[in-house]
């Protein structure tokens, strides 16, 4: 036991932390509750999904209790409670990220947006309005991502390609874990329609830079997608800024309710792009012989929507207002400089990814030589320390960097440093366990 | 700590020693399978003399559990005939099913052997699938072995 004592770090450093963690733990009603047989819950998997805050929960409970109804549809008091209160969502989420409500359209997540955007581009080529071929995909046409997306930004994408024959192209990645734009302007040509970038690596940390990409891609007239599923909830984000036509996010990954994510498209941009799901809700005017649609948001919101969820993501924004995003961002970044500290102190464990906080969020993937991530995950949630092993659905990732898996810890609002420590002697344990432990003494000799 | 329920002294034998591990000639049918959650592969060959499985030879990569399995199948099922193979799968989906239950793996200690020993994986729904691809990945090269071997009476092998 003498191996995990942890000796006087010179390298992780503990910088006050911006929140106030004891305060905000006592927010999250999941924290309170104890796993493996009385372990205290060290939650680092927040990339995966975020826990809730109380007043997120009350939100939805709230609406069901008090207005209740399909909103946008009926005429009768409920109905209209309602309509309120989602519209009044949609400009509070907007508001979040600099937007106007008009240019918000809400989806299932994140994953549902991209899908969104990419089905309208393909519906774009045989659309029977002349309005809406504007961003037509076709033969000749490319699409540009990064090895770097997650499954969801990429995947969407593959299937454009196979639907419209049009070409998919990419960005690769430096062996520290960043994008590789020595070739941007030969990838990203005049052929180039749309590119689809993270804005944030779920897997890596890596933070891209992405005013170069924009400026690149508007020069060649293509649009582009930003996927922010894992900035928007950990840093401050401003569309205008950004400069970017589309930006995804999902509400789960910031405190918010599963079911609901974003897509922000400029209303021009939203405007040209024929619908993906049709129904009740988005349409105009509808005959036996065909129908006509509504305009944005409503053309891309078809059927009843997630309504309690929508207004839950409200409250998940105003609680993160409160705090404050840039406080959230440095808290992260000082939690991130010291994790990184206290894993580099552990003989046989490697970072993959950037090796410091420059342009880095808290996603931080490791590997653990002689120990599988699936192992090391496990003798983690034997501690309480529950954090994500695997790909990460980011396939390419691990394969550009030789590891069949990584484990992951992830940090958010109610991370503390005792979260960290608790990480750290728990990768120890599991060296122990599967007995490839470098012994303390050795380490000090060498 | 429960670890040690699941990560028995002889699971981690396999691991570290594993038996029967690499891909050899000849063979009759060679499968990969993968598990789409975590990245896990195995690349499986059956070799056949008559309906007895004269050798399986496998690569793979993954946790700790995915290639003890594996390396614990392979002294199960070899000399076996390929029915008697799948019914050992058979017994082992039992016990990945008992959710911890002693009873079972009690039961089916000689049936399985050393497989008896992952009986600690049952009780962690996210491991089941790790224990179980290589007995997958048996349970189609057999098939497809089978129906090479005798073509008429195949059951849907593509090499019919």
């Amino acid at each position: 036991m003498t191996q995990t004592v942890s000796r006087p770090e010179a390298g992780a450093q503990k910088a006050p932390l911006p929140l106030d963690v004891e305060a905000i733990r006592a927010d999250f009603p999941i924290l309170s509750r104890t796993v493996r047989d009385g372990k205290r819950l060290v939650y680092l998997d927040s990339g995966a999904t975020s826990q809730k805050p109380r007043s997120v929960l009350d939100a939805e409970r709230d609406f069901y209790e008090t207005c209740n109804a399909a909103p946008h549809r009926g005429a009768h008091q409920l109905a209209e409670e309602a309509t309120g209160r989602y519209e009044a969502a949609r400009a509070t989420i907007g508001a979040f990220i600099g937007a106007p409500a008009e240019e918000i359209v809400f989806t299932r997540n994140s994953t549902e947006a991209i899908n969104l955007v990419a089905y309208a581009l393909s519906n774009a080529v045989t659309a029977k309005e002349e309005q809406f071929r504007r961003y037509a995909v076709g033969q000749g046409d490319e699409i540009v991502v990064t090895e770097m997306e997650h499954h969801a930004n990429l995947v969407p994408w593959q299937q454009l390609c196979e639907r419209t024959g049009a070409t998919l192209r990419w960005l690769g990645l430096t062996d520290d874990g960043r994008l590789d734009l020595s070739d941007l302007a030969t990838v990203v040509t005049e052929r180039t329609k749309l590119v689809a970038v993270t804005q944030q690596s779920n897997i890596l940390g890596t933070i891209n830079p992405l005013g170069d990409i924009v400026a690149r891609a508007h020069e060649v007239g293509a649009l582009v997608l930003v996927d922010g599923a894992q900035s928007v909830p950990h840093q401050p984000v401003d569309v205008t800024e950004l400069g970017a036509d589309f930006l995804v996010f999902s509400g789960h990954k910031m405190l918010g309710p599963t079911g609901v994510g974003v897509l922000w498209g400029r209303y021009e941009v939203l405007d040209a792009l024929p619908p993906f799901l049709t129904g009740g809700s988005m349409i105009e005017v509808v005959r036996m012989e065909g129908s006509t649609f509504m305009p944005p948001p409503q053309r891309f919101e078809a059927g009843v929507p997630m309504t309690a969820q929508v207004i839950g993501l409200a409250a998940a924004v105003e609680y993160l207002l409160a705090l404050g995003m840039d406080r959230v961002e440095q808290h992260e970044k000082a939690l991130t400089a010291y994790a990184l500290a206290k894993l580099a102190e552990i003989p046989g464990v490697t970072v993959i990814g950037p090796p410091d906080t420059v342009a880095r969020g808290g996603a931080i993937s490791f590997t653990v030589d002689g120990v599988h991530p699936h192992d090391v995950g496990q003798v983690l949630d034997d501690l309480g320390v529950e954090v994500r092993v695997g790909h990460h659905c980011a396939w390419p990732v691990v394969r550009r960097y030789g590891v069949p898996a990584t484990t992951r810890a992830t940090f958010y609002v109610h991370t503390g440093y005792d979260d960290i420590d608790a990480l750290a002697d728990a990768v120890r344990k599991a060296q122990e366990f599967f007995g490839v432990a470098t012994p303390v003494t050795t380490r000090e000799a060498g | 700590m429960q670890l040690e329920s699941m990560y028995q002294e002889i699971i981690l034998d396999h691991y570290r020693n594993p038996h029967g591990r690499g891909l050899r000639e000849p063979f009759e049918a060679e499968v990969h399978h993968v598990n789409p959650t975590c990245g896990d592969e195995v690349t499986l060959r059956v070799h056949l003399d008559g309906d007895r499985l004269a050798d399986v030879s496998y690569e793979g990569m993954g946790c700790s559990i995915s290639q003890a399995s594996v390396s614990a199948m392979y002294d199960l099922v070899i000399g076996k005939s390929v029915p008697e193979a799948l019914e050992a799968g058979e017994h082992f989906m039992t016990l990945m099913q008992s959710k911890g239950d002693a009873s079972v793996a009690e039961k089916l200690e000689d049936e399985l052997e050393d497989a008896v020993a992952f009986a600690g994986v049952s009780k962690y729904p996210a491991r089941i699938k790790c224990a179980l691809m290589s007995w997958m990945a048996l349970k189609d090269a057999g098939a497809r072995a089978l129906s090479v071997a005798h073509p008429t009476t195949s059951t849907g092998g593509q090499n019919a």
